[in-house]
């Protein structure tokens, strides 16, 4: 039987493709707006797309809030994608100081438009980009990145801003932009999270939605 | 570091897929799907299409093309072509796309532009533009598949673009879309420099070569072919393996 997959809906564009690339990785897709529905989730899905605070003001009107908190302490599987992972963390810095979920401990600015060498670089970060590992050296058995080995795939980026994780223990992936590290994948305990966008990464994508689905 | 984008682009009229030469005489290549998931499959990092009679009739005519490729493509899809309003890019949006591209109505209301970052995001905001040169070092915007002019200098409309909240520029060159001469060189160096967004240069590519050498010499941030690859005289996975070779940024697949 396909696995079942609460995908939560707080009006943001990319939900369809989402739930597209889910039901292609093999998952049986619920999109709900309803916070009832999300506490009640097999698996849970939050993406997310646009700006930091205007997801967090449509997640407070919906009561997605509390919903998100309930579900991550009731240690079931949840997976949250692009802003989906900036929320988690305890504040961002787009359009003034704008409160998250505060999950995890950390918090999200904008990606630097200079390149460690001092040379101005793109922001937004936009394409492919390789995962790397992080400095702390965290493995990546038992986790979505279990079948890429340590050689780091690429996948799909689009975002200004970017979550910086508190504790390296969360930090799963990084990427390099310009020199600099960029936290592109965050673990703790049930909770994980990716700034990259899985459903538009291709294969490597839709292989790490499918252990999702089977972890 | 980030990498540079291969890019397919698809030239759509009604339900087919066509090859223009600088945008005029066109013929039918065949069901887009087809294409775009070969595509896919060959490891673009991208696809763009483009109504390219949508401006004459004032829409976007793309939605179920996009809807069909979006079940079963698994990368960032940008559409172009009579993208009028906000609602007309929610409804390619809703569709499966990932960015709208807009030259005409940009051109006629530039608050447009803005709107659209607004309502999506500026990553989903794509200033497409039609370069074609007047003088040396100098380009002139034109819309309607390269035969209106708009008196929009290039340059400046770039600038202007982005200020305005675009996220990304789609560069085509009038002058070299479709003739398999090469990119054009000068304009994509001048565009990539001037921007602080990622710029996509289209138009012209005929051989690997033309593709390395633009992406050494002019830096954009993307690259776009159509009949190159449609006609098969270059595969995706050849461009990649010569550009990991020269040591460009690609990804590797």
């Amino acid at each position: 039987m396909a696995t079942k997959i609460t995908l939560l809906d707080y009006g943001m564009c990319n939900m369809l493709n989402v739930a597209r690339a889910l039901e292609h990785a093999g998952a049986d897709v619920h999109v709900t707006e309803d916070p009832k529905d999300a506490v009640a989730a097999e698996r849970l899905v939050v993406p997310g797309v646009g700006a930091f605070s205007e997801c967090m003001r449509a997640v407070n009107r919906l009561g997605h809030g509390e919903a998100i908190h309930q579900f991550v302490r009731s240690g079931r599987p949840m997976l949250g994608i692009c802003v989906g992972m900036q929320i988690l963390f305890e504040a961002s810095e787009e359009f003034g100081e704008t409160p998250g979920l505060g999950i995890l401990p950390g918090r999200v600015r904008m990606i630097s438009n200079t390149n460690t060498d001092g040379v101005s670089q793109r922001v937004p970060h936009i394409g492919w980009n390789h995962l790397i590992e992080p400095q702390a050296g965290r493995s990546w058995e038992k986790t979505l990145l279990e079948p890429f080995g340590t050689e780091g795939p690429a996948v799909y980026f689009v975002h200004s801003f970017a979550a910086q994780p508190t504790n390296d223990d969360d930090r799963l992936a990084d990427c390099d932009y310009g020199g600099h590290r960029i936290s592109a994948m965050v673990k703790r305990g049930n909770v994980t999270a990716t700034q990259f966008h899985p459903e538009r990464s291709g294969t490597v994508g839709l292989r790490m939605l499918k252990e999702f689905l089977s972890r | 570091m980030s990498n540079l984008r291969i890019i397919p682009r698809l030239d759509i009229k009604g339900k087919n897929l066509i090859k223009g030469v600088q945008l005029e005489g066109l013929r039918v290549m065949g069901d887009p799907q087809e294409f775009a998931l070969d595509y896919y499959r060959a490891g673009a990092d991208e696809l763009v299409y483009m109504d390219i009679v949508a401006s004459l009739y004032g829409r976007n005519n793309l939605s179920d093309i996009i809807r069909r490729a979006a079940d079963q493509v698994f990368i960032p899809i940008t559409v172009g072509g009579g993208i009028r309003s906000v609602d007309d890019a929610r409804h390619i949006l809703r569709s499966g796309a990932d960015k709208v591209a807009i030259n005409t109505a940009a051109i006629a209301r530039p608050e447009l532009i803005g709107e659209v970052a607004r309502h999506f995001g500026s990553q989903a905001m794509v200033l497409s533009i039609e370069a074609k040169q007047v003088a040396p070092g100098k380009w002139e915007a034109y819309t309607d598949n390269g035969r209106e002019r708009t008196g929009l200098d290039v340059l400046q409309w770039v600038q202007r673009g982005v200020e305005m909240g675009a996220g990304e520029i789609l560069l085509t060159s009038v002058d070299r879309e479709g003739t398999r001469k090469g990119f054009d060189i000068d304009l994509i160096s001048q565009i990539s420099r001037l921007a602080t967004v990622p710029v996509i240069a289209s138009g012209g590519m005929g051989s690997i070569e033309d593709f390395l050498k633009v992406a050494e010499s002019a830096r954009p941030d993307g690259i776009s072919m159509a009949d190159t690859l449609h006609y098969k005289r270059v595969r995706l996975g050849d461009i990649r393996a010569a550009a990991l070779k020269a040591g460009l940024a690609v990804r590797q697949v």
